[in-house]
Protein backbone atom coordinates (compact mmCIF):
# COMPACT_ATOMS: atom_id res chain seq x y z
CA UNK A 1 0.00 0.00 0.00
CA UNK A 2 2.34 2.45 0.92
CA UNK A 3 6.45 1.76 0.02
CA UNK A 4 9.25 4.01 1.45
CA UNK A 5 12.24 3.11 -0.27
CA UNK A 6 15.91 4.54 0.93
CA UNK A 7 14.21 7.94 1.87
CA UNK A 8 16.66 10.66 3.21
CA UNK A 9 16.14 13.85 3.95
CA UNK A 10 18.23 16.71 4.83
CA UNK A 11 18.03 20.04 5.90
CA UNK A 12 20.09 23.18 4.82
CA UNK A 13 22.24 21.21 2.89
CA UNK A 14 25.99 22.30 2.67
CA UNK A 15 25.52 24.50 5.16
CA UNK A 16 26.53 25.11 8.84
CA UNK A 17 22.91 24.28 9.94
CA UNK A 18 22.82 21.07 7.67
CA UNK A 19 20.89 18.46 9.96
CA UNK A 20 20.13 14.86 8.42
CA UNK A 21 16.49 14.34 9.70
CA UNK A 22 15.80 10.97 7.78
CA UNK A 23 18.23 8.56 6.73
CA UNK A 24 18.02 5.51 4.72
CA UNK A 25 14.28 4.92 5.73
CA UNK A 26 12.78 2.18 4.87
CA UNK A 27 9.21 1.18 5.58
CA UNK A 28 6.25 -0.62 3.93
CA UNK A 29 2.65 -0.37 4.98
CA UNK A 30 0.47 -3.21 4.45
CA UNK A 31 -3.34 -1.75 4.02
CA UNK A 32 -5.53 -2.45 6.92
CA UNK A 33 -2.14 -1.43 9.07
CA UNK A 34 -3.02 0.64 12.16
CA UNK A 35 1.03 1.86 13.42
CA UNK A 36 1.87 3.68 16.16
CA UNK A 37 4.89 5.61 15.70
CA UNK A 38 6.73 6.70 18.87
CA UNK A 39 10.53 8.46 19.58
CA UNK A 40 11.41 11.42 21.11
CA UNK A 41 11.51 15.10 20.05
CA UNK A 42 13.58 15.63 16.94
CA UNK A 43 13.71 11.74 15.95
CA UNK A 44 11.92 12.06 13.02
CA UNK A 45 8.24 11.66 13.19
CA UNK A 46 7.31 14.48 11.78
CA UNK A 47 9.38 14.45 9.31
CA UNK A 48 8.62 10.99 8.00
CA UNK A 49 4.99 12.41 8.25
CA UNK A 50 5.65 15.64 6.01
CA UNK A 51 7.68 13.38 3.72
CA UNK A 52 4.76 11.09 3.08
CA UNK A 53 2.28 13.95 2.82
CA UNK A 54 4.48 15.76 0.20
CA UNK A 55 4.76 19.07 2.90
CA UNK A 56 8.73 19.48 1.75
CA UNK A 57 10.43 17.10 -0.73
CA UNK A 58 12.51 14.27 -0.27
CA UNK A 59 16.26 14.82 -0.40
CA UNK A 60 16.93 11.54 -2.14
CA UNK A 61 14.32 8.09 -2.40
CA UNK A 62 11.31 7.03 -3.32
CA UNK A 63 7.51 6.95 -1.88
CA UNK A 64 5.22 4.68 -3.65
CA UNK A 65 1.78 4.68 -2.48
CA UNK A 66 -1.21 2.20 -4.00
CA UNK A 67 1.38 0.83 -6.91
CA UNK A 68 1.75 4.81 -8.01
CA UNK A 69 5.46 6.44 -7.36
CA UNK A 70 4.09 9.76 -5.54
CA UNK A 71 7.79 10.93 -4.43
CA UNK A 72 7.43 14.37 -6.53
CA UNK A 73 3.94 15.01 -6.46
CA UNK A 74 2.86 18.18 -4.91
CA UNK A 75 1.03 17.93 -1.20
CA UNK A 76 -2.51 18.80 -2.87
CA UNK A 77 -2.02 16.05 -5.18
CA UNK A 78 -1.41 13.46 -2.69
CA UNK A 79 -4.19 15.07 -0.50
CA UNK A 80 -6.40 13.06 -2.55
CA UNK A 81 -5.54 9.91 -1.38
CA UNK A 82 -3.96 10.74 2.29
CA UNK A 83 -5.91 12.43 5.06
CA UNK A 84 -3.80 14.47 7.44
CA UNK A 85 -4.62 15.58 11.08
CA UNK A 86 -2.37 17.62 12.51
CA UNK A 87 -1.74 18.35 16.28
CA UNK A 88 -3.10 22.17 16.00
CA UNK A 89 -6.92 21.96 15.49
CA UNK A 90 -6.70 25.18 13.86
CA UNK A 91 -5.05 23.65 10.92
CA UNK A 92 -7.65 21.00 9.47
CA UNK A 93 -10.47 24.01 9.53
CA UNK A 94 -11.39 27.19 8.15
CA UNK A 95 -12.25 29.13 11.20
CA UNK A 96 -13.89 32.00 9.05
CA UNK A 97 -16.66 29.43 7.58
CA UNK A 98 -19.55 27.58 8.85
CA UNK A 99 -19.88 23.83 9.86
CA UNK A 100 -21.87 23.44 7.06
CA UNK A 101 -20.22 25.03 4.51
CA UNK A 102 -16.68 23.37 6.02
CA UNK A 103 -18.30 20.01 5.67
CA UNK A 104 -19.62 20.45 1.90
CA UNK A 105 -15.75 21.71 1.23
CA UNK A 106 -14.52 18.39 2.34
CA UNK A 107 -17.02 16.22 0.49
CA UNK A 108 -15.52 15.84 -2.74
CA UNK A 109 -11.73 16.10 -3.28
CA UNK A 110 -9.85 18.22 -6.20
CA UNK A 111 -10.92 21.54 -7.75
CA UNK A 112 -14.83 23.26 -7.19
CA UNK A 113 -16.88 24.14 -9.88
CA UNK A 114 -19.82 27.06 -10.13
CA UNK A 115 -22.11 24.46 -8.57
CA UNK A 116 -24.36 24.88 -5.46
CA UNK A 117 -23.54 21.59 -4.11
CA UNK A 118 -25.21 22.15 -0.23
CA UNK A 119 -28.63 21.54 -1.19
CA UNK A 120 -31.12 20.48 0.82
CA UNK A 121 -30.21 16.66 1.01
CA UNK A 122 -26.82 17.48 1.83
CA UNK A 123 -27.45 19.48 4.52
CA UNK A 124 -29.59 16.31 6.16
CA UNK A 125 -26.97 14.56 5.42
CA UNK A 126 -24.51 16.56 7.14
CA UNK A 127 -26.22 16.98 10.22
CA UNK A 128 -26.63 12.84 10.70
CA UNK A 129 -23.17 12.95 10.52
CA UNK A 130 -22.67 15.86 12.32
CA UNK A 131 -25.20 14.64 15.61
CA UNK A 132 -22.46 11.50 15.71
CA UNK A 133 -19.82 14.28 16.99
CA UNK A 134 -22.71 16.51 18.35
CA UNK A 135 -22.38 19.24 16.91
CA UNK A 136 -26.10 19.11 14.71
CA UNK A 137 -27.45 22.24 16.09
CA UNK A 138 -24.22 24.10 15.36
CA UNK A 139 -24.10 23.40 11.40
CA UNK A 140 -24.66 27.75 10.84
CA UNK A 141 -21.93 28.60 13.63
CA UNK A 142 -18.68 29.55 12.33
CA UNK A 143 -15.99 26.66 13.23
CA UNK A 144 -14.27 29.77 15.05
CA UNK A 145 -16.51 29.02 17.51
CA UNK A 146 -15.88 25.92 18.62
CA UNK A 147 -13.37 24.90 21.25
CA UNK A 148 -10.41 22.79 20.25
CA UNK A 149 -11.91 19.71 21.10
CA UNK A 150 -15.39 19.80 18.38
CA UNK A 151 -12.72 21.37 16.03
CA UNK A 152 -10.28 18.43 16.38
CA UNK A 153 -13.48 16.07 15.76
CA UNK A 154 -14.67 18.09 12.81
CA UNK A 155 -11.76 17.78 11.21
CA UNK A 156 -11.47 14.16 12.05
CA UNK A 157 -15.36 13.65 10.12
CA UNK A 158 -13.86 15.78 7.17
CA UNK A 159 -11.24 13.49 6.79
CA UNK A 160 -13.49 10.29 6.89
CA UNK A 161 -15.84 11.89 4.52
CA UNK A 162 -13.53 11.10 1.51
CA UNK A 163 -12.42 7.82 2.12
CA UNK A 164 -8.73 8.77 2.29
CA UNK A 165 -6.45 5.78 1.65
CA UNK A 166 -4.19 6.63 3.84
CA UNK A 167 -4.58 8.23 7.33
CA UNK A 168 -1.71 10.84 9.05
CA UNK A 169 -2.54 11.75 12.41
CA UNK A 170 0.35 13.99 13.70
CA UNK A 171 -0.04 14.19 17.84
CA UNK A 172 -3.71 14.84 17.09
CA UNK A 173 -4.82 15.22 20.87
CA UNK A 174 -1.82 16.75 22.23
CA UNK A 175 -3.06 20.17 22.57
CA UNK A 176 -6.04 18.92 23.66
CA UNK A 177 -7.29 18.77 27.60
CA UNK A 178 -7.38 15.04 28.21
CA UNK A 179 -11.61 14.87 28.40
CA UNK A 180 -11.70 16.20 24.64
CA UNK A 181 -8.19 14.10 24.46
CA UNK A 182 -9.81 11.10 25.11
CA UNK A 183 -13.15 11.75 23.21
CA UNK A 184 -11.37 12.76 19.97
CA UNK A 185 -8.96 8.93 20.16
CA UNK A 186 -12.34 7.37 20.90
CA UNK A 187 -13.32 8.92 17.82
CA UNK A 188 -10.67 7.78 15.59
CA UNK A 189 -10.52 4.55 17.01
CA UNK A 190 -14.11 4.46 15.64
CA UNK A 191 -13.44 5.83 12.44
CA UNK A 192 -10.26 3.24 11.74
CA UNK A 193 -12.49 0.48 12.93
CA UNK A 194 -15.90 1.82 11.19
CA UNK A 195 -14.14 2.53 7.85
CA UNK A 196 -10.74 -0.58 7.94
CA UNK A 197 -8.86 2.95 7.43
CA UNK A 198 -4.98 2.31 7.22
CA UNK A 199 -3.52 4.68 9.54
CA UNK A 200 0.09 5.98 11.16
CA UNK A 201 -0.69 7.77 14.03
CA UNK A 202 2.47 9.83 16.09
CA UNK A 203 2.18 9.41 20.28
CA UNK A 204 3.69 9.93 22.61
CA UNK A 205 2.26 7.68 25.05
CA UNK A 206 4.13 4.74 25.06
CA UNK A 207 1.48 2.31 26.58
CA UNK A 208 -0.70 3.66 24.44
CA UNK A 209 1.67 2.86 21.70
CA UNK A 210 1.75 -0.60 22.91
CA UNK A 211 -1.94 -0.64 23.19
CA UNK A 212 -3.05 0.18 20.13
CA UNK A 213 -2.64 -1.06 16.48
CA UNK A 214 -1.58 -3.95 15.16
CA UNK A 215 2.01 -2.49 14.77
CA UNK A 216 4.63 -0.23 16.30
CA UNK A 217 7.82 1.80 14.88
CA UNK A 218 10.01 3.37 16.85
CA UNK A 219 12.03 6.03 15.83
CA UNK A 220 15.52 7.60 16.79
CA UNK A 221 17.73 10.11 15.13
CA UNK A 222 16.05 9.78 11.77
CA UNK A 223 16.43 5.98 11.87
CA UNK A 224 13.52 3.60 12.49
CA UNK A 225 15.12 1.42 14.99
CA UNK A 226 12.29 -0.70 16.18
CA UNK A 227 9.40 -2.15 14.11
CA UNK A 228 7.38 -5.17 15.51
CA UNK A 229 3.99 -6.06 14.33
CA UNK A 230 1.67 -9.11 15.54
CA UNK A 231 3.02 -11.43 18.52
CA UNK A 232 5.81 -9.30 19.20
CA UNK A 233 3.55 -6.27 19.67
CA UNK A 234 1.83 -8.09 21.91
CA UNK A 235 4.35 -9.20 24.65
CA UNK A 236 5.25 -5.57 24.84
CA UNK A 237 5.69 -3.32 28.01
CA UNK A 238 6.83 0.04 28.41
CA UNK A 239 9.98 -1.23 30.31
CA UNK A 240 10.63 -3.39 27.42
CA UNK A 241 10.69 -1.22 25.31
CA UNK A 242 12.78 1.06 27.25
CA UNK A 243 15.59 -1.46 27.82
CA UNK A 244 15.02 -2.77 23.88
CA UNK A 245 16.40 1.39 23.23
CA UNK A 246 18.50 1.24 25.79
CA UNK A 247 20.11 -1.99 23.97
CA UNK A 248 19.65 -0.71 20.46
CA UNK A 249 21.42 2.52 20.72
CA UNK A 250 23.38 2.26 23.62
CA UNK A 251 22.07 5.20 25.32
CA UNK A 252 19.23 5.85 27.56
CA UNK A 253 15.66 6.99 26.25
CA UNK A 254 15.09 10.59 26.65
CA UNK A 255 11.32 11.22 26.53
CA UNK A 256 9.79 12.28 29.95
CA UNK A 257 6.89 12.80 28.45
CA UNK A 258 6.28 9.17 27.08
CA UNK A 259 7.56 7.47 30.48
CA UNK A 260 4.93 9.89 32.65
CA UNK A 261 1.81 9.71 30.32
CA UNK A 262 0.43 6.54 30.67
CA UNK B 1 -25.05 67.71 -6.30
CA UNK B 2 -25.79 65.10 -3.87
CA UNK B 3 -26.52 62.42 -6.78
CA UNK B 4 -23.26 63.27 -7.64
CA UNK B 5 -21.60 61.57 -4.29
CA UNK B 6 -23.73 58.43 -4.37
CA UNK B 7 -22.53 57.99 -8.20
CA UNK B 8 -18.96 58.54 -7.28
CA UNK B 9 -19.26 55.97 -4.39
CA UNK B 10 -21.29 53.86 -5.99
CA UNK B 11 -18.34 53.54 -9.05
CA UNK B 12 -15.57 53.56 -6.35
CA UNK B 13 -17.41 50.64 -4.47
CA UNK B 14 -17.24 48.45 -7.39
CA UNK B 15 -13.49 48.96 -6.81
CA UNK B 16 -13.83 48.42 -3.01
CA UNK B 17 -15.43 45.25 -3.79
CA UNK B 18 -12.28 44.10 -5.67
CA UNK B 19 -10.17 45.47 -2.73
CA UNK B 20 -12.60 43.18 -0.32
CA UNK B 21 -11.87 39.92 -2.25
CA UNK B 22 -8.25 40.37 -2.16
CA UNK B 23 -7.52 42.13 1.06
CA UNK B 24 -10.69 40.18 3.35
CA UNK B 25 -11.63 37.42 1.72
CA UNK B 26 -8.26 35.84 0.32
CA UNK B 27 -6.42 37.59 2.80
CA UNK B 28 -4.02 38.81 -0.22
CA UNK B 29 -2.43 42.18 0.28
CA UNK B 30 -2.73 42.99 -3.38
CA UNK B 31 -0.99 46.52 -4.34
CA UNK B 32 -1.99 46.02 -8.41
CA UNK B 33 -4.97 48.27 -7.73
CA UNK B 34 -3.56 51.08 -8.21
CA UNK B 35 -2.19 50.25 -11.30
CA UNK B 36 -5.37 48.03 -12.34
CA UNK B 37 -7.98 51.07 -11.62
CA UNK B 38 -6.05 53.14 -14.24
CA UNK B 39 -5.72 50.46 -16.83
CA UNK B 40 -9.28 50.04 -17.01
CA UNK B 41 -10.36 53.75 -17.35
CA UNK B 42 -7.25 53.76 -20.45
CA UNK B 43 -8.75 50.73 -21.80
CA UNK B 44 -12.23 51.83 -21.87
CA UNK B 45 -11.70 55.54 -22.62
CA UNK B 46 -9.50 54.41 -25.74
CA UNK B 47 -12.23 51.65 -26.66
CA UNK B 48 -14.83 53.99 -26.92
CA UNK B 49 -12.79 57.26 -28.31
CA UNK B 50 -11.99 54.40 -30.82
CA UNK B 51 -15.77 53.56 -32.13
CA UNK B 52 -15.31 50.43 -30.01
CA UNK B 53 -18.23 51.27 -28.04
CA UNK B 54 -19.00 51.46 -24.00
CA UNK B 55 -20.50 47.28 -23.90
CA UNK B 56 -16.94 45.84 -25.77
CA UNK B 57 -14.53 49.24 -23.74
CA UNK B 58 -16.53 48.00 -20.04
CA UNK B 59 -15.85 44.47 -21.35
CA UNK B 60 -12.00 44.82 -22.27
CA UNK B 61 -11.51 46.78 -19.18
CA UNK B 62 -12.67 44.06 -16.69
CA UNK B 63 -10.68 41.53 -18.77
CA UNK B 64 -7.51 43.16 -18.88
CA UNK B 65 -7.82 43.93 -15.27
CA UNK B 66 -7.93 40.04 -14.33
CA UNK B 67 -5.16 39.70 -16.32
CA UNK B 68 -3.19 42.20 -14.33
CA UNK B 69 -4.14 40.31 -11.25
CA UNK B 70 -3.16 36.86 -13.07
CA UNK B 71 0.37 38.72 -13.45
CA UNK B 72 0.81 39.52 -9.90
CA UNK B 73 -0.62 35.78 -8.93
CA UNK B 74 1.31 34.33 -10.93
CA UNK B 75 4.83 36.38 -10.15
CA UNK B 76 3.80 35.22 -6.41
CA UNK B 77 3.11 31.52 -7.07
CA UNK B 78 6.18 31.38 -9.24
CA UNK B 79 8.88 33.44 -7.64
CA UNK B 80 7.57 32.61 -4.08
CA UNK B 81 7.44 36.19 -3.36
CA UNK B 82 5.24 37.75 -1.31
CA UNK B 83 2.09 38.91 -2.66
CA UNK B 84 2.75 42.76 -1.55
CA UNK B 85 5.83 42.77 -3.64
CA UNK B 86 4.25 40.56 -6.49
CA UNK B 87 1.65 43.34 -6.66
CA UNK B 88 4.09 46.77 -6.47
CA UNK B 89 5.67 44.86 -9.16
CA UNK B 90 2.99 44.78 -11.40
CA UNK B 91 1.17 48.20 -10.00
CA UNK B 92 5.33 49.72 -10.97
CA UNK B 93 4.78 47.83 -14.67
CA UNK B 94 1.34 48.67 -15.28
CA UNK B 95 2.31 52.55 -15.23
CA UNK B 96 4.52 52.43 -18.52
CA UNK B 97 1.86 50.36 -19.72
CA UNK B 98 -1.00 52.29 -19.11
CA UNK B 99 0.49 55.37 -20.64
CA UNK B 100 1.42 53.14 -23.88
CA UNK B 101 -2.38 52.35 -23.90
CA UNK B 102 -3.04 56.26 -23.81
CA UNK B 103 -1.37 56.62 -26.95
CA UNK B 104 1.87 57.81 -24.48
CA UNK B 105 -0.22 60.64 -23.10
CA UNK B 106 -0.85 61.53 -19.50
CA UNK B 107 -4.20 61.57 -19.91
CA UNK B 108 -7.25 61.54 -23.20
CA UNK B 109 -10.54 63.03 -22.53
CA UNK B 110 -13.82 61.55 -23.56
CA UNK B 111 -15.67 64.55 -25.33
CA UNK B 112 -17.62 64.10 -28.19
CA UNK B 113 -17.91 60.45 -27.94
CA UNK B 114 -21.12 58.68 -26.06
CA UNK B 115 -19.96 56.95 -22.63
CA UNK B 116 -22.61 55.86 -20.01
CA UNK B 117 -23.17 59.06 -18.43
CA UNK B 118 -24.60 60.33 -21.90
CA UNK B 119 -26.79 57.32 -22.12
CA UNK B 120 -28.22 56.55 -19.11
CA UNK B 121 -30.44 60.41 -19.16
CA UNK B 122 -31.49 58.86 -22.26
CA UNK B 123 -32.41 55.29 -20.82
CA UNK B 124 -34.51 56.89 -18.07
CA UNK B 125 -36.20 60.14 -19.85
CA UNK B 126 -38.37 60.91 -16.79
CA UNK B 127 -35.64 61.61 -14.53
CA UNK B 128 -33.46 64.49 -14.31
CA UNK B 129 -30.28 63.77 -15.85
CA UNK B 130 -27.98 63.38 -12.27
CA UNK B 131 -30.84 60.85 -10.95
CA UNK B 132 -30.72 59.39 -14.34
CA UNK B 133 -26.97 58.87 -13.98
CA UNK B 134 -27.79 57.68 -10.18
CA UNK B 135 -30.29 54.94 -11.03
CA UNK B 136 -27.88 53.46 -14.19
CA UNK B 137 -24.79 53.19 -12.09
CA UNK B 138 -27.04 51.73 -8.95
CA UNK B 139 -28.31 49.00 -11.39
CA UNK B 140 -24.73 48.51 -12.37
CA UNK B 141 -23.56 47.93 -9.21
CA UNK B 142 -26.70 46.32 -7.79
CA UNK B 143 -26.27 43.49 -10.45
CA UNK B 144 -22.00 43.72 -9.81
CA UNK B 145 -23.01 42.78 -6.28
CA UNK B 146 -25.39 40.06 -7.04
CA UNK B 147 -23.26 38.12 -8.76
CA UNK B 148 -21.00 38.14 -7.05
CA UNK B 149 -22.86 36.98 -3.88
CA UNK B 150 -23.71 33.77 -5.95
CA UNK B 151 -20.23 33.27 -7.03
CA UNK B 152 -18.97 33.12 -3.54
CA UNK B 153 -21.93 30.86 -2.59
CA UNK B 154 -20.87 28.70 -4.90
CA UNK B 155 -18.30 25.51 -4.27
CA UNK B 156 -15.52 27.49 -5.72
CA UNK B 157 -16.61 30.67 -4.23
CA UNK B 158 -16.47 28.63 -0.59
CA UNK B 159 -13.03 27.55 -1.51
CA UNK B 160 -11.80 30.99 -2.12
CA UNK B 161 -13.02 31.41 1.07
CA UNK B 162 -11.31 28.82 2.92
CA UNK B 163 -8.12 29.61 1.54
CA UNK B 164 -8.08 33.00 2.97
CA UNK B 165 -8.64 31.66 6.28
CA UNK B 166 -6.47 28.20 5.81
CA UNK B 167 -4.33 27.41 3.32
CA UNK B 168 -3.93 23.92 4.37
CA UNK B 169 -7.66 23.44 4.44
CA UNK B 170 -7.38 24.22 0.57
CA UNK B 171 -4.54 21.79 0.02
CA UNK B 172 -5.49 19.17 2.27
CA UNK B 173 -8.79 18.95 0.46
CA UNK B 174 -6.90 18.22 -2.59
CA UNK B 175 -6.76 21.96 -4.38
CA UNK B 176 -3.96 23.92 -5.67
CA UNK B 177 -3.72 26.89 -3.74
CA UNK B 178 -1.72 28.62 -6.34
CA UNK B 179 -4.68 27.93 -8.98
CA UNK B 180 -7.32 29.49 -6.86
CA UNK B 181 -5.24 32.66 -6.24
CA UNK B 182 -5.45 33.15 -9.82
CA UNK B 183 -8.89 33.10 -9.86
CA UNK B 184 -9.28 35.18 -6.91
CA UNK B 185 -6.48 38.00 -7.48
CA UNK B 186 -7.86 37.99 -10.99
CA UNK B 187 -11.38 38.39 -10.51
CA UNK B 188 -10.65 41.24 -7.74
CA UNK B 189 -8.62 43.24 -10.43
CA UNK B 190 -11.14 42.91 -12.88
CA UNK B 191 -13.80 44.23 -10.84
CA UNK B 192 -11.32 47.56 -10.00
CA UNK B 193 -10.64 47.83 -13.47
CA UNK B 194 -14.32 47.86 -14.34
CA UNK B 195 -14.45 50.76 -11.46
CA UNK B 196 -12.19 52.58 -13.24
CA UNK B 197 -13.53 51.75 -17.07
CA UNK B 198 -16.82 53.73 -15.19
CA UNK B 199 -14.77 56.61 -13.23
CA UNK B 200 -13.47 57.76 -17.15
CA UNK B 201 -16.62 57.57 -18.69
CA UNK B 202 -18.20 59.73 -15.76
CA UNK B 203 -15.67 62.11 -14.74
CA UNK B 204 -14.70 62.35 -18.97
CA UNK B 205 -11.17 61.16 -19.21
CA UNK B 206 -8.40 58.76 -18.49
CA UNK B 207 -5.52 59.32 -16.43
CA UNK B 208 -2.40 57.45 -16.17
CA UNK B 209 -2.20 58.97 -12.17
CA UNK B 210 -6.05 57.66 -11.66
CA UNK B 211 -4.68 54.93 -10.10
CA UNK B 212 -2.16 56.75 -7.12
CA UNK B 213 -3.59 55.64 -3.20
CA UNK B 214 -6.60 53.87 -4.24
CA UNK B 215 -5.56 50.78 -2.36
CA UNK B 216 -6.14 53.08 0.97
CA UNK B 217 -8.87 54.65 0.23
CA UNK B 218 -10.60 51.23 -0.98
CA UNK B 219 -9.25 49.90 3.09
CA UNK B 220 -10.62 53.20 4.15
CA UNK B 221 -14.27 52.19 2.78
CA UNK B 222 -13.76 48.36 3.61
CA UNK B 223 -13.30 49.64 6.79
CA UNK B 224 -15.83 51.95 7.61
CA UNK B 225 -18.32 49.57 6.04
CA UNK B 226 -17.12 47.23 8.53
CA UNK B 227 -18.31 49.43 11.83
CA UNK B 228 -21.87 49.46 10.20
CA UNK B 229 -22.24 46.13 10.89
CA UNK B 230 -21.41 42.67 11.56
CA UNK B 231 -21.63 39.95 9.69
CA UNK B 232 -20.70 36.38 8.13
CA UNK B 233 -23.13 36.48 5.11
CA UNK B 234 -21.55 37.51 1.79
CA UNK B 235 -24.40 39.27 0.81
CA UNK B 236 -23.79 41.50 4.00
CA UNK B 237 -20.16 41.69 3.68
CA UNK B 238 -20.64 42.75 -0.13
CA UNK B 239 -23.50 45.58 0.98
CA UNK B 240 -21.55 47.06 3.83
CA UNK B 241 -18.70 47.30 1.75
CA UNK B 242 -20.43 49.22 -0.73
CA UNK B 243 -22.43 51.40 1.88
CA UNK B 244 -18.41 51.80 3.43
CA UNK B 245 -17.39 52.79 -0.14
CA UNK B 246 -20.42 55.70 0.00
CA UNK B 247 -19.76 57.02 2.78
CA UNK B 248 -16.16 57.59 2.24
CA UNK B 249 -16.65 60.03 -0.86
CA UNK B 250 -19.55 61.31 1.10
CA UNK B 251 -16.55 62.36 3.88
CA UNK B 252 -14.29 63.19 1.34
CA UNK B 253 -17.34 65.65 -0.04
CA UNK B 254 -17.44 67.25 2.99
CA UNK B 255 -14.20 67.46 3.52
CA UNK B 256 -14.02 69.37 -0.14
CA UNK B 257 -16.86 71.41 0.96
CA UNK B 258 -16.40 72.72 4.33
CA UNK B 259 -12.79 71.78 4.62
CA UNK B 260 -11.53 75.13 4.43
CA UNK B 261 -13.14 76.39 7.40
CA UNK B 262 -11.02 74.25 9.87
CA UNK B 263 -8.10 74.60 6.86
CA UNK B 264 -7.95 71.50 4.79
CA UNK B 265 -7.64 71.46 1.39
CA UNK B 266 -7.72 68.61 -1.19
CA UNK B 267 -3.93 68.39 -0.95
CA UNK B 268 -4.60 66.99 2.57
CA UNK B 269 -7.31 64.13 1.50
CA UNK B 270 -4.35 61.59 1.26
CA UNK B 271 -3.01 62.27 4.81
CA UNK B 272 -6.55 62.02 6.09
CA UNK B 273 -7.44 58.94 4.43
CA UNK B 274 -4.41 57.46 5.77
CA UNK B 275 -5.36 58.36 9.08
CA UNK B 276 -8.71 57.39 8.72
CA UNK B 277 -7.43 53.86 8.52
CA UNK B 278 -5.04 53.75 11.18
CA UNK B 279 -8.02 55.01 13.20
CA UNK B 280 -10.32 52.72 11.82
CA UNK B 281 -7.59 49.67 12.99
CA UNK B 282 -7.16 51.26 16.06
CA UNK B 283 -10.59 51.30 17.21
CA UNK B 284 -11.06 47.21 15.36
CA UNK B 285 -8.57 46.44 18.34
CA UNK B 286 -9.60 48.19 20.76
CA UNK B 287 -13.01 46.57 20.41
CA UNK B 288 -11.28 43.13 20.18
CA UNK B 289 -9.08 43.62 23.64
CA UNK B 290 -12.35 45.17 25.28
CA UNK B 291 -14.42 42.15 24.38
CA UNK B 292 -11.17 39.59 25.31
CA UNK B 293 -10.94 41.82 28.65
CA UNK B 294 -14.98 41.15 28.94
CA UNK B 295 -14.92 37.71 28.46
CA UNK B 296 -12.29 37.44 31.14
CA UNK B 297 -14.45 39.08 33.62
CA UNK B 298 -17.12 36.93 33.02
CA UNK B 299 -14.89 33.99 33.36
CA UNK B 300 -13.58 35.05 36.69
CA UNK B 301 -16.83 36.21 38.34
CA UNK B 302 -18.23 32.88 37.46
CA UNK B 303 -15.31 31.11 39.39
CA UNK B 304 -15.94 33.72 42.23
CA UNK B 305 -19.69 33.16 42.28
CA UNK B 306 -18.87 29.17 41.76
CA UNK B 307 -16.27 29.47 44.78
CA UNK B 308 -18.92 31.19 47.21
CA UNK B 309 -21.37 28.43 46.17
CA UNK B 310 -19.07 25.85 47.16
CA UNK B 311 -18.14 27.49 50.45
Amino acid sequence: MLDIEHVTKVFFPGTVNEKVALENINLHVNPGDVICVIGSNGSGKSTLFNMIAGTFPVTSGTIRLDGKDITNAPEYRRAFMIGRIFQDPTKGTSANMSVEDNMNLASSKGMKGLKYSLTKERRKYFQELLGTIGLDSRMADNVGLLSGGQRQALTLLMATLSHPKLMLLDEHTAALDPRNAEIVMDLTKEYIKRDSLTAMMVTHNMQFAIDYGNRLIMMDEGHIILDLAGDDKKGLTVQSLIDEFRHIRKKDFDSDEGLLTS
Amino acid sequence: MIEGIFVEGLIFSIMVLGILISYRILDFADLTCDGSVATGAAVATMCIVNGLGITVGLILAFAVGVLCGLVTATIHNRLRIPGLLAGILTMTMLYSINLRILGNKANVSLVRVDTLYRLFPEAFPFLSSALASLAGTLLFVLVVKILLDLFFRTDLGLALGALGGNEQVIISQGMNPSVLKLIGVGLSNGLIALSGGLLAQYQGFADANLGTGMVVQGLAAIMLGEFLFSSNRISLITLRAILGGIIYKALMFLGRKYGYLIGITPNDFKLLTGILVIISLAIAQTRAMAAAGNARKKALSKLENGGAANA
